[in-house]
């Protein structure tokens, strides 16, 4: 018996075609929000700084300047809550983790996009 | 012991995360439930008490010893590697040789799973019991010791006192745990939530009579 096998048979109906998110992107995600009996789509547009996990578990983190505030929201790739997910540009980037950004300005932040 | 309305007897397969229906996600373990046969039913004429024993993996012959081997064929079961007692409500709906499958649960139930932890081998009262040491710095030479382990007078440590010594490898049972799915074609119980021991530890599950 591979359990391997079978823990992937459990999370088969779960998977959702995703586009491949990769650190240095730019995105928009469609996130569905509950506002008491009300759902509507929210659009969260940054940066995409880590990618983790594997698999149904694959989680991204998007952080964006907000009102001059750095925020980040993580996402699990795969949840029924992501209406979708839209790469605005592939950047250049060195490292799988960019958690050196943090503590830049707007500026020194930037990113060279991938040709 | 409890009595059950149903139980059975499975193998832990390994844990995943997904998705309820409002889109957030939460922790389930997959057991292999079954499929248990009915070895023996014990009657309260006969032994006083009413129980099932069941019995779950078929294994080949020769991994058992004659006396069980006797046993399981009375019963006109397969060789099984596992044999374990139930107090079930009603043992009168069950026979001697009758398959139960992972169908007697339902999505929703409530079930205590029992099987053993993981070994943690020879371990201090820090890991073991919660004992909350000393400061790490500051000059403090106090770092994961049990202290005092009593006063003088008595002369003696009194029974029971917590110290270091051999940590887990013992039963444990989880209780309370919503069954959130089931897979009848691969004999499947998803359950939210942990359950004792390491992947392919024998679990009993049980789903207590209210």
């Amino acid at each position: 018996m591979d359990k391997a096998r079978i823990i992937r048979a459990v999370q088969s109906p779960y998977f959702k075609e995703v586009p491949q998110v990769k650190p240095g992107d730019s995105v928009r995600v469609y996130f569905k929000v509950v506002e008491g009996e009300k759902e509507r789509t929210q659009a969260w547009e940054g940066l995409v700084i880590s990618v983790r996990g594997s698999g149904l578990d694959r989680t991204f983190t998007v952080r964006k300047m907000s009102f001059g505030v750095g925020v980040e929201r993580i996402f699990p790739l795969h949840s029924p809550r992501i209406e979708r997910i839209e790469i605005l540009s592939r950047g250049k980037v060195r490292r799988a983790k960019l958690y050196y950004l943090r503590g830049r300005s707007t500026k020194e932040a930037r990113i060279e996009e991938k040709r | 012991m409890a009595v059950v309305e149903y139980g059975m007897i499975g193998e832990k397969v390994g844990m995943t995360r997904i998705f309820s229906e409002n889109g957030s996600s939460f922790p389930v373990t997959v057991i292999k439930c079954g499929p248990c046969f009915v070895v023996q039913k014990k009657t309260k004429e006969k032994d006083g008490y009413e129980a099932l024993q069941l019995g779950y993996d078929q294994t080949k012959e020769k991994k058992l010893n004659k006396p069980t081997l006797g046993h399981l064929k009375k019963a006109n079961v397969p060789a099984l590697r596992e044999l374990a007692e139930f107090r079930f409500k009603e043992t009168d709906k069950y026979e001697v040789g009758q398959t139960l499958k992972v169908e007697g649960f339902k999505v929703g139930d409530r079930v205590d799973v029992s099987g053993k932890s993981k070994g943690k081998g020879f371990a201090g009262v820090v890991k073991r019991l919660g004992y909350h040491g000393g400061s790490a710095t500051h000059g403090s030479m106090f770092h994961r010791r049990p202290g005092s382990v009593g006063a003088t007078d008595p002369e003696r440590v009194f029974k029971g006192k917590g110290l270091p010594g051999r940590m887990g490898n013992e039963k444990v049972t989880v209780k309370n745990l919503e069954v959130v799915g089931i897979r009848e074609e691969r004999d499947l119980l998803l359950v939210k939530g942990s359950v004792p021991g390491s992947s392919g530890t024998t679990v009993i599950i049980r789903k207590k009579s209210s």
